[in-house]
């Protein structure tokens, strides 16, 4: 029977080809798989017990795994057991007990809770493994094990078999420097809000005792009990407030927490002294409010910026882990770390260049997309030099190091980076500039006023003075723009966009122009099989099952669009360099590759002008009688991008495409996507020269890519977003990174950016609003502290419920990409 | 009202422990991850607990 067109694959959500057939059993029932690594990772999840794991998690579409097959490699069984090694351990596993040991892993593909929980279980099922904890947030795990009983290896395998990888986390300085951050702004809260409780329960007393009257002793007692409650939240939690005052008043630039530090600090002084004088007004319940408020906000905007903190692991799993040095014609397996210059390593096929050298012996051809974001091998022959991070595909080659660790090309790219980042315009914050402004009018209002009446009744002067500062305090203010951006950051990053910079949302709103890169961003940046015609006695799925045995072992790009078609392997299988795979099949012998090639084997000359027609790659498959099959690979165009370009040209944005890719496949993508603006052939420099030239001419810029290649243009776009296949690098250093490389999210994006702008403007509209009715009452000595603690907190709800539409507004509204087949 | 003089001083102090229980708290890794916990109590993954009778009654 076949599988119907529209069957998406049970544990990954991708279509399942046409003509193929794996299924997995779950919950008793035949459920259809795309690819023999789908079917593996399923029934291992099936035989440990956790079937759950379909239940459970939100969105039907995870990472398809890396790895075809049950058994692992032995490429990567191999680099597992060198994390046996105690030298390598040293870095991130420690010693707990006597026999036990505890290591952090960063695990790859997370995607949902549901990964957690199957992470988890799993882990914990292995002999031997005490304990197992992941978490969601950073996709940290941290494993216990005993140490005689089960090794590193066999604990990252079962990590691996059900399709996700772990790597060791090193944690960096800036790393630990953000956990430290973090966990103190959580003390920090903590205090504010038991201090807010307390003081606001003995406010309560005071409020009721000025209103029917209040024996002296027990104010006065009350005030000191106060004082004792607010001293640790003014000088703990609203010490960042004090400190960044004092930065921005030393560089002579009046920022927001300015008028907060004024006002925090102005209030608890004033109270202060009443307390000790028995006079006046106190406002510890306003100050302590007023922190809690302000550190609120701070915490939702620090949580957002550290959402990127996985940028300290980007280059460490570019690079390979180990690598197999040679030393006299002897293969020893070596960290890469202790590589050095001179050393000649073996490089087998399938395995990441440990670093930039010069091939010594053999030819073989390398996958540089990492680089390039080309995707197709580039050959290279002896005394061509290779670059550390790209992939060997076809055959072994040795290769003599020119240079390691920070001397590589790889680092060299980054450190380019960060120049092209300083160059780039920066989007000016309304925020900002409404504060600067702000924070002088509150200024020169409470000078005024405190003179005005230091003339009519300096008895009052100075506690006048005070309810303005504390009136006008900028709590609504201040939150008025973290509120809104947490919330429109959370609500995309359901929608599959990661917002990874604060200025994104804003530059979002405004841009004129998006820019996309070709290949892996528009298109899949992988071959893929588009048309197989088969010749007259053969059907196209027998021609199907024997290029897939042929291509069964092989890492070749080529291979890999076959990889899905079949699990057998063919006999005796032979590479020819360029020219394609011969091998034996029940006792025939096949040829796959270049047409002239192929056709060889059954004597009849076949040329490319004999494919069925003159687009994509064909491919021709030949037995030693006739011809077997014509196979059409192609870069396809990714299924939701048509529709997502439509909606974004309804928005009013220019839609334009760079490519460095300067063959026929351009035009036909361009035309395909109803695209005018076409830049092809492009070098990195071509392209951020391309996107400098529209922003002269006042364009405001969204670029999206995937490769190293457009790293440069990325940087210099005003908002930059990497696809989530990108590389590692790419998306470290985008301003936001497409999760499910779904371009449709873009979409959902802009809306809600604009969305944003307009509840921003409301809410510093409201703040301000606020304050200026405030302001006349405050300083005319009408408002008792009272008064204006529920003032502030009135004001401050407001402009936080206002922010919290952003998200029950978009979730009403269901996105353009969320038509998933169930 | 002299109670005040005991009770007010009383709610000092235990303020004081639940801070110090909240910092102990923070620093034993207790607010690292923030997401998942509010997930893995609604898996239930106890089905081979649950008696066979009961199971039939849920559908």
């Amino acid at each position: 029977m076949p599988t119907p067109n529209d069957a998406r694959c049970f544990h990954c959500g991708q279509d399942v080809p046409t003509g193929t057939h794996f299924t997995a059993n779950i919950h008793g029932k035949e459920q259809p798989m795309c690819c023999p690594g789908c079917k593996a990772v399923a029934e291992t999840i099936v035989a440990s017990g956790l079937v759950h794991y379909y239940k459970h998690r939100q969105s039907d579409t995870t990472l398809p795994p890396e790895l075809s097959g049950e058994h692992l490699p032995t490429s990567v069984q191999d680099e597992l057991l060198l994390y046996n090694n105690s030298s390598i351990q040293k870095d991130f596993v420690s010693e707990v007990e006597p026999g036990q040991r505890e290591a952090v892993l960063v695990i790859e593909g997370i995607t949902c809770a549901a990964c957690v929980w199957l992470l988890e279980h799993h882990i914990v099922k292995q002999k031997g493994v005490i304990q197992a904890s992941v978490n969601l947030t950073n996709h940290r795990a941290r494993i216990r094990w005993h140490e005689d009983e089960i090794q590193l290896s066999d604990i990252m395998s079962a990590i691996y078999r059900i399709g996700y990888q772990g790597h060791p986390y090193h944690p960096d300085k800036e790393e630990q420097l953000l956990e430290a951050e973090k966990k103190r702004a959580i003390r920090r809260l903590g205090i504010a809000g038991l201090g807010m409780m307390q003081s606001m329960m003995l406010a309560m007393a005071l409020y009721a005792g000025a209103l029917q009257g209040i024996e002296p002793v027990y104010e006065a007692f009350i005030r000191w009990v106060s004082l004792i409650i607010a001293t640790p939240v003014v000088f703990y939690a609203a010490r960042p407030f004090f400190v960044a005052a004092f930065r921005d008043l030393k560089t002579r630039h009046l920022s927001m927490d300015v008028p907060v530090s004024i006002a925090i600090g102005g209030a608890y002084l004033a109270s202060l002294a009443a307390t000790v004088l028995h006079t006046g007004d106190v406002y510890y319940d306003s100050v302590t409010m007023f922190t809690f408020f302000l550190l609120i906000g701070r915490y939702l905007e620090m949580q957002a910026r550290h959402r990127t903190g996985r940028a300290g692991n980007a280059l460490l799993n570019l690079l390979p882990a180990s690598a197999t040095r040679l030393i006299n014609g002897n293969e020893t397996l070596v960290p890469a770390t202790e590589l050095s210059v001179d050393d000649t390593v073996l490089v087998k096929p399938g395995h990441i260049i440990p670093a930039d050298g010069i091939i010594c012996a053999g030819n073989s051809s390398v996958d540089e997309s990492a680089l390039t974001g080309e995707y197709r091998p580039i050959s290279k022959h002896i005394d061509d030099a290779v670059v550390g991070g790209t992939i060997n595909v076809e055959n072994p080659i040795h290769v003599r190091l020119s240079s390691v660790g920070t001397d590589t090309k790889l680092s060299a790219i980054v450190r380019l980076l960060d120049r092209a980042q300083q160059e780039k315009p920066t989007a000016a914050k309304i925020a900002d500039k409404v504060a600067s402004y702000f924070v002088a009018a509150v200024l020169i209002t409470a000078s005024v006023v405190s003179f005005a009446w230091w003339q009519i009744a300096p008895d009052n002067a100075f506690w006048i003075t005070l309810s303005v500062l504390v009136v006008t305090c900028p709590c609504a203010l201040s939150l008025a723009t973290p509120t809104a951006l947490t919330a429109a950051t959370g609500t995309l990053r359901q929608h599959g966009l990661l917002i990874t910079r604060g200025h994104v949302l804003e530059s979002l709103s405004t841009a004129t122009h998006i820019v996309f890169d070709k290949t892996g961003t528009l298109t899949q940046g992988n071959l893929s099989l588009s048309a197989t015609v088969p010749f007259l006695q053969h059907t196209a799925e027998e021609a199907l099952a024997i290029a897939a045995a042929l291509e069964a072992h092989s890492e070749h790009p080529i291979a890999k669009a076959f990889h899905r078609f079949g699990t057998q392997a063919a006999d005796e299988i032979r590479a020819t360099l360029g020219q394609g795979i011969s091998g034996l099949l029940e006792q025939q012998e096949y040829r796959l590759g270049k047409p002239g090639f192929a056709s060889a084997l059954c004597n009849q000359e076949i040329s490319y002008e004999h494919a069925p027609d003159q687009d994509g790659q064909w491919l021709l498959l030949c037995n030693e009688n006739a011809p077997v099959a014509w196979f059409c690979l192609r870069d396809q165009v990714r299924p939701d991008v048509p529709l997502a370009l439509k909606h974004l040209k309804r928005l009013g944005l220019t839609i334009s495409m760079l490519t460095g890719d300067s063959s026929s496949a351009v035009s036909t993508v361009a035309e395909e996507l109803a695209i005018t603006d076409v830049i092809s052939n492009a070098s990195p420099q071509d392209k951020l020269a391309h996107i400098q030239q529209l922003q002269s001419r006042g364009a405001q810029v969204i670029m999206v890519g995937d490769g190293i290649n457009d790293i440069p243009v990325l940087a210099g776009a005003q908002t930059s977003i990497a696809m989530g296949s990108a590389t590692d690098l790419a998306k470290t250093n985008a301003d936001a990174v497409l999760i499910g490389s779904e371009v449709a999210c873009l979409v959902d994006a802009i809306i809600l950016a604009r969305k944003t702008q307009r509840i921003i403007r409301q809410n510093l509209g409201w703040a301000i609003c606020y304050n200026l009715l405030a302001l006349p009452l405050a300083a005319l000595g009408f408002v008792a502290p009272y008064m204006a603690a529920i003032g502030m907190s009135t004001s401050s709800l407001v402009v936080v419920g206002n922010a919290l539409r952003l998200t029950r507004l978009s979730q009403r509204k269901p996105p353009n990409t969320g038509k998933k087949s169930r | 009202m002299e109670i005040l003089f005991f009770l007010i001083p009383l709610a000092v102090i235990l303020t004081s422990a639940a801070v110090w229980a909240f910092f102990w708290s923070v620093n034993n890794g207790q607010y690292d991850d923030l997401d998942s916990p509010a997930h893995s109590i609604l898996y239930d993954d106890d089905d081979d607990l649950i008696p066979n009778e009961a199971k039939q009654g849920k559908k």
